[in-house]
């Protein structure tokens, strides 16, 4: 059990860029923001259902609304903050 | 076993009752033979179906459908080299890539690989999302929308079997994908393409920059196949708004290979060392510079020397693309795009190598399309740019406004010029709204769906049963009491007679181009007729009351008359055997000997009066049938043998409640017999899986069926089913080629197979007399009946559906639908966001009309400044509102998109910001389905919501309240104004009686019964509202709901809100204090779409991941509410900034798509209440509660069993499925359970006998007592 503990931790980089998306202790606010957009703008994208109902109450066509769902995929949350330490500059 | 405590106490059935009609991808290619154009498409979310196209009969039908009861995403097909089958890929949300090929002899699809790479669920890096194959079909990669994608390498092995080879990764971490294509490379390394976007300085960069300056890619990934692996060859930046790749042939081909990049205003070709090329794609004429134009939808046609493009824009306007190649063909010099014609937007397109275009349309109906010509040298046209002549600092961007200017305009034809509209398929995707009603008086109750969107939307009317078109019609002299159809010869394809038998005459009637009555036929006409039949030497055969006529080509007509001027009363005849009752019980059987002769060979005295009898047909491969069945008076069936040793000895004897007024014995497909799940159309079923069933018609309306030993004559497996208040006659007919029954009573009902599964389905038709089969040149499969006294041919259509379908076209997509309480007519409203509404458009066609008479003068250098001009001309209308002419009236004729021939759905014009509205409000008579009101709102004013309130000082009189905004915009939401319209309704008008301004967007109202109050959700806050003279006046009001109010049920002084984030709240009304409270809530949020009440204390909702469930107010606290005790104080403890009260999930179910739609209802008389659900995608489902304990026992084990036993193409467990986001919670599938029937007759009979404690044909029984509880 020790032994898989201390695996984990020496290996907590590896998962962190296997798993995109996956928090730590010293993930932002924006961070987290933005992960969560992502991965709801992928859900709709993966459900055809979901886009449709967009595509109706927009009136939009369901290709509008997939490539408008695929471009905000880039910053659905707008430009991360600047940092701490900018700021008091 | 069954034992009552293991199974926990279960509540509802899951049934689908209707498949989705939604398709989202379509694929061709030859699936059950190298010559066969077929589609696979993806219906709804779960359904494959594969659809065959009849390229002689114009017609796309679909041959095998099953649900996978897994989440589907994309389809591909690919074929290997030296193959001529084509395997279909999908990709799915369940972590596996998953190759299936048709088997044509079980029609069904069987997985040849199902290989796991990631987890379920549709997730940001799990790829599943974008296929691609290598043209030779050596590889497939399968990528997810960032970072992973997964190369297949396929082979074949020693026996010819496809084999599949682990994955190689080909990675990119912080790159989203846009598309993936495989390039045709020839035999060269397979190379893939894929759009990417790295935003991995995007994320880091707070200024923003680097966001801006993130550009698209096209990288190729090439596969080595003799390293095997992956690299990342070549990339190159593409235009910004790039959004899908289609291949280019290849050498093979006589092509350059590469791709061709589709983007929003653009469509490029590239290449590695190749320029990029771009071709600005064709405006529509008055299209806002702002506005871009993207590409949805495309399909390659490749025959010989013809290879073209056909694009679909946004809008719906296709573009022929031609590539000019240099004289070595291995270079692109240009790009032309031809506008094509306008058809409405589709999910998918098709193309067959036989000239069919089919149109997977986003909504409402597909439509299948006939090429009329490819070319058209007028039509408008773009090349390519020349940039590479230009300065860097003239080259153009990639925005609207830079494509506008270069892009020649065009103005869509409402005539289609190269395609013709050939057949079409119904679907209600999306349904808006549902409501279920008996308001046309037909007893069983009419479903009305609100369906489609836009200019393609309609109110349909569904009912149950299978639709009926009367192909032609005639009265007859006197009321006919049968009528029969008779070839002239046994090989013919087409009938040749049709008799018709009166009280005491006959009528031969011959069928050429004109049915015209005939004299010399040889049949008697002076007697009435009991049977008619075509035997097997070609003879004809009469049955009237007095003998038997046998008439024989070319030889003397034989008569046989009955002995002691007895009359027959009952006759029955099948190609080589004769049956009849003679008056007084006696049972005269005849055979067709090897002469030609027709010989009584044995009678019998039955001791009573026969009411009924009837042979069965031959059996394939025998000379006669081998049993008889006789009904009597005394209410029995026997079954008497005709085996030559044991002639017409009695084999079975059935007792009845009643006379059987009809038998009929009828060989059936067994179910499940070589079908596969969920359905199988096996082209020819062999002998051995038919069974012989006796069908008996009883004179108290019921029909009864049984299975018939073949060899034992003993009967088993009894079904009987309320037919309606007549009694029934029982016909044979033949039903796509395969026997079928047909029972008429009070109304027709025909029970056939189809696709292997039984169905007992009401014909939506008036009462038969009388009917049997017809067949001509130009009617294959039809039906001759008789009602009254007129003679009817007609013809059954859209067989194993559930419901048919009237359409009444709308103008706008339906919102919202009540019915006028005490009357047949429904009130809708009507609201298209992005578009111009009646008036605008009929003042923008006139100016439109005037400038382009002056724009033939002019050079065409001005085109682009019209979409400015068509702006201003639409703030000039918008300014000169008050002055311009009322709507043209309503001209239904021309609303329906399939109304005229050729013509077609042209959308637009279009608006060139958002904001824009066009909105009305419709009256419809539910009876006829005729509009008797249609009010337009003002310009840029949508009806959101709608009730009807009989306010409680007004004497009963309905009100009609309509929420509306103007200038709504969502992304942020946003309005200028809002209000609430009430209408006074005046002999179908509406009399607008006052609006009042309210401060945010009426979302939802409803009515208060009991106190006659109108309630209105305002954002956040509910409010209730009584009459005023000027204006609504505000009576009480409660801020603190979560966020936005959705949705209003009201049951007494309960008051049921659905907030779009927050589940549903109960609110109570207390009088006393004036005051709405907020009394229970729900623990987790949900974004409700569709509420309904169950009852007192029970709601029914559904949300916008595809969830339904149920939340029920504990007992005690509903107690507690309603009568307070002591001087508790229920209302002011909430518990974490919630209610003091939780409600209770008490089922939950994962349906897979989202639910718009719930109601409550009965659909037939006395039947059984259902929760009866409509999704965006078309599908209709009940919730049907169970009746018994040992029902739900049984079901709760058959569907454990079923996870088990069914064969899930895509091994998605479907108990995860089902739990998608909450732990599936007392509902069982009976979809699932459903395919019960599909499995082996072995598997069937272990799991029936060992874990259900019943034989198979008790479990398809209560299967089949489950659905028509219902209907």
């Amino acid at each position: 059990m020790a032994a898989d503990r201390f695996n984990i931790n020496r290996s907590w980089e590896h998962l962190q860029n296997k798993y995109v998306g996956t928090g730590h202790p010293d993930l932002t606010k924006h961070e987290w923001l933005t992960n969560q957009h992502r991965d709801t703008y992928a859900t709709h994208l993966g459900h055809h259902d979901q886009l449709a109902y967009i595509a109706v109450a927009q009136n939009d066509a369901v290709g509008r609304v997939r490539y408008q769902l695929l471009e905000k995929m880039l910053q659905p949350c707008g430009p991360p903050p600047a940092a701490k330490d900018d700021e008091d500059d | 076993m069954a034992s009552p405590n293991i199974a926990p106490p279960l509540n509802l059935l899951n049934l689908t009752m209707q498949r989705p009609g939604y398709i989202h991808a379509a694929v061709s290619g030859n699936f059950s033979s190298p010559k066969a154009q077929e589609v696979v498409v993806i219906r709804g979310t779960s359904y494959l179906e594969l659809l065959r196209s009849d390229a002689e009969r114009f017609k796309i039908t679909p041959v095998c459908t099953f649900n996978t009861f897994c989440n589907l995403r994309c389809l591909l097909t690919f074929r290997q080299v030296g193959t001529n089958k084509d395997y279909l890929v999908v990709g799915s949300d369940s972590g596996r890539i998953t190759i299936l090929e048709y088997v044509v002899e079980a029609n069904e699809f069987r997985t040849v690989h199902c290989e796991t790479f990631g987890k379920t669920g549709c997730r940001r890096i799990v790829p599943g999302q974008f296929l691609a194959a290598d043209p030779l079909g050596r590889a497939i990669m399968i990528s997810a929308l960032e970072k992973q994608k997964l190369v297949y390498v396929m082979n074949r092995d020693a026996g010819g079997r496809l084999t599949i080879s682990s994955p190689l990764e080909a990675h990119r971490s912080h790159a989203l994908v846009y598309a993936t294509v495989g390039l045709d490379v020839g035999t060269e390394n397979p190379i893939f393409a894929a759009i990417e976007k790295d935003y991995s300085e995007a994320d880091q960069d707070p200024t923003g920059e680097a966001a801006a300056e993130t550009y698209k890619q096209l990288v190729y990934y090439e596969l080595d196949l003799g390293l095997n692996h992956v690299i990342r060859k070549w990339a190159q930046p593409i235009a910004s708004t790039a959004c899908s790749l289609l291949a280019v042939p290849g050498e093979r081909f006589n092509g350059p290979g590469g791709v061709l990049i589709l983007s929003e205003n653009w469509v490029a070709y590239t290449h590695q060392d190749h320029p990029e090329l771009r071709t600005p794609i064709p405006r529509r004429a008055g299209q806002a510079a702002s506005r871009g134009t993207l590409l949805t939808a495309a399909a390659m046609h490749r025959q010989k020397d013809v290879l073209f493009y056909l694009l679909q824009s946004e809008f719906g306007d296709l573009y022929k693309v031609t590539l000019d190649l240099n004289q070595e063909r291995t270079r692109v010099q240009n790009i032309n795009m031809q506008v094509f014609d306008t058809i409405p937007p589709a999910n998918g397109l098709c193309i067959t190598k036989t000239g069919l275009l089919f149109c997977a349309s986003e909504f409402a109906n597909h439509i299948l399309y006939q090429f009329q010509g490819i070319d058209n040298p007028e039509a408008v046209a773009a090349d390519s740019l020349d940039e590479e002549a230009l300065d860097d600092e003239d080259k153009l961007g990639d925005t609207a406004e830079e494509a506008a200017s270069v892009a020649p305009t065009f103005t869509p034809a409402k005539q289609l010029k190269n395609l013709a509209a050939v057949d079409r398929m119904e679907s209600l995707a999306p349904v808006t709204g549902m409501h279920v009603a008996d308001l046309a008086g037909e007893d069983a109750a009419q479903l009305y769906t609100l369906c489609g969107r836009g200019g393609r939307s309609s109110l349909r009317i569904l009912r149950h049963g299978l639709q009926v078109v009367e192909e032609a019609s005639s009265d007859l002299p006197g009321r006919p009491n049968a009528v029969w159809t008779i070839k002239g010869r046994q090989d013919e394809a087409h009938d040749r007679f049709i008799v018709v038998s009166f009280a005491n005459a006959t009528l031969v009637f011959s069928i050429g181009d004109q049915i015209e009555e005939v004299t010399d036929s040889g049949f008697l006409g002076t007697a009435p007729t009991l049977e008619v039949k075509l035997l097997a030497d070609n003879a004809m055969l009469q049955v009237h009351t007095h003998g038997i006529r046998h008439i024989r080509p070319g030889r003397p007509v034989n008569e046989w008359k009955t002995p002691g001027r007895k009359s027959i009363e009952q006759a029955s005849a099948n190609e080589r055997q004769v049956a009849i009752a003679l008056e007084g019980g006696d049972v005269v059987y005849f055979e067709l000997d090897a002469a030609g002769m027709l010989m009584e060979v044995a009678s019998k005295e039955v001791g009573l009066a026969v009411s009924c009898l009837d042979l069965g047909p031959v059996p394939q491969g025998r000379v006669g049938s081998s049993f008889l069945a006789v009904g009597g008076y005394d209410s029995t069936v026997r079954i008497l043998s005709l085996e030559q040793a044991s002639l017409l000895t009695q084999r079975s004897m059935l007792q009845l409640s009643a006379t059987a007024e009809s038998v009929c014995l009828a060989e059936m497909a067994k179910e499940g017999e070589g079908a596969g799940i969920g359905a199988g159309n096996a082209v020819s079923i062999p002998a051995s899986s038919s069974s012989l069933f006796l069908n008996v018609g009883l004179s108290n309306g019921i029909m009864q069926r049984l299975a018939l030993d073949p060899l034992e004559g003993t009967l088993s497996d009894s079904r009987q089913r309320f037919l309606g208040a007549k009694p029934v006659k029982l016909l044979r007919v033949d039903i796509e080629d395969r026997s079928a029954v047909l029972a008429l009573s009070s109304r027709a009902w025909l029970s056939y197979n189809h696709h292997g599964r039984f169905f007992q389905t009401p014909l939506s038709y008036q009462g038969l007399d009388y009917a049997s089969g017809f067949a001509s040149e130009y009617i294959p499969e039809g039906l001759v009946a008789v009602t009254g006294s007129s003679l009817r041919i007609i013809t059954i259509q859209n067989f194993g559906n559930m419901f048919n379908q009237t359409e009444v076209p709308l103008r706008y997509t339906p919102r919202q639908m009540v019915q006028v309480p005490g009357s047949s007519r429904l009130v809708l409203i009507e609201s298209d966001h992005n578009e111009y509404n009646e008036t605008e458009r009929a003042f923008l066609a006139s100016a439109g009309a005037v400038e382009s008479d002056k724009a033939t003068d002019k050079e065409e250098g001005e085109e682009p400044t019209k979409g400015a001009d068509s702006v201003a001309a639409a703030a000039a209308l918008a300014a000169a509102e008050g002055a311009l002419p009322p709507p043209p009236p309503p001209e239904e004729g021309t609303e329906d998109e399939d109304g005229a021939e050729g013509e077609t759905f042209v959308r637009g014009p279009l608006p060139p910001v958002e904001g824009k509205w066009a909105s009305c409000i419709r009256i419809v008579d539910g009876l006829t389905g005729e509009t008797l009101e249609l009010v337009e709102l003002a310009l840029n004013e949508a009806a959101i919501s709608l009730t009807t309130v009989a306010f409680h000082d007004r004497g009963g009189e309905v009100f009609i309240c309509v929420g509306t905004a103007t200038d709504l915009c969502f992304h942020p939401r946003k309005h200028s104004a809002a209000a609430i319209h009430v209408y006074r309704l005046f002999d179908n008008r509406l009399v607008l009686l006052h609006k009042t301004e309210v401060e945010d967007v009426p979302k939802s109202l409803a009515e208060l019964k009991g106190f006659g109050r109108l309630l209105a959700g305002l954002g956040p806050s509910l409010r209730m509202y009584d009459l005023g003279k000027k204006k609504l006046l505000k009576k009480c009001e409660n801020r603190n709901l979560p966020n936005l109010i959705v949705g209003l049920q009201t049951m007494g002084d309960r008051i049921y809100v659905s907030d779009v984030l927050d589940s549903v709240h109960f609110v109570k009304y207390r009088r006393l204090e004036n005051a709405l409270v907020i009394f229970a809530d729900d623990t987790s949020p949900r974004t409700i779409t569709a509420c309904c009440t169950v009852d007192y204390d029970t709601i029914a909702g559904g949300d916008k991941v595809g969830n339904v469930f149920l939340l029920r107010l504990p007992e005690k606290v509903s107690d507690d509410v309603d009568n307070p005790t002591g001087n508790r104080v229920l209302w002011d403890t909430g518990r974490l900034n919630g209610a003091p009260n939780k409600l209770d999930v008490l089922a939950h179910f994962y349906v897979g798509e989202v639910v718009t739609a719930l109601q409550k209802v009965s659909l037939v008389p006395g039947g059984q209440e259902v929760i009866l659900y409509a999704t965006v995608a078309g599908t209709i489902g009940a919730l049907v509660p169970f009746s018994s304990r040992r029902s739900k026992n049984t079901f709760f084990l058959l569907e454990m069993e079923m996870r088990k036993e069914a064969s899930l193409h895509f091994k998605r467990d479907h108990i995860a499925y089902r739990s998608y986001y909450t732990p599936v919670k007392e509902v069982i599938d009976g979809d699932l359970c459903e395919l019960f029937r599909t499995l082996s007759a072995v598997k069937r009979r272990a799991v029936a006998l060992e874990v259900l404690d019943r034989t198979p044909g008790e479990v398809v029984k209560l299967l089949e007592d489950f659905k028509n509880t219902i209907l």
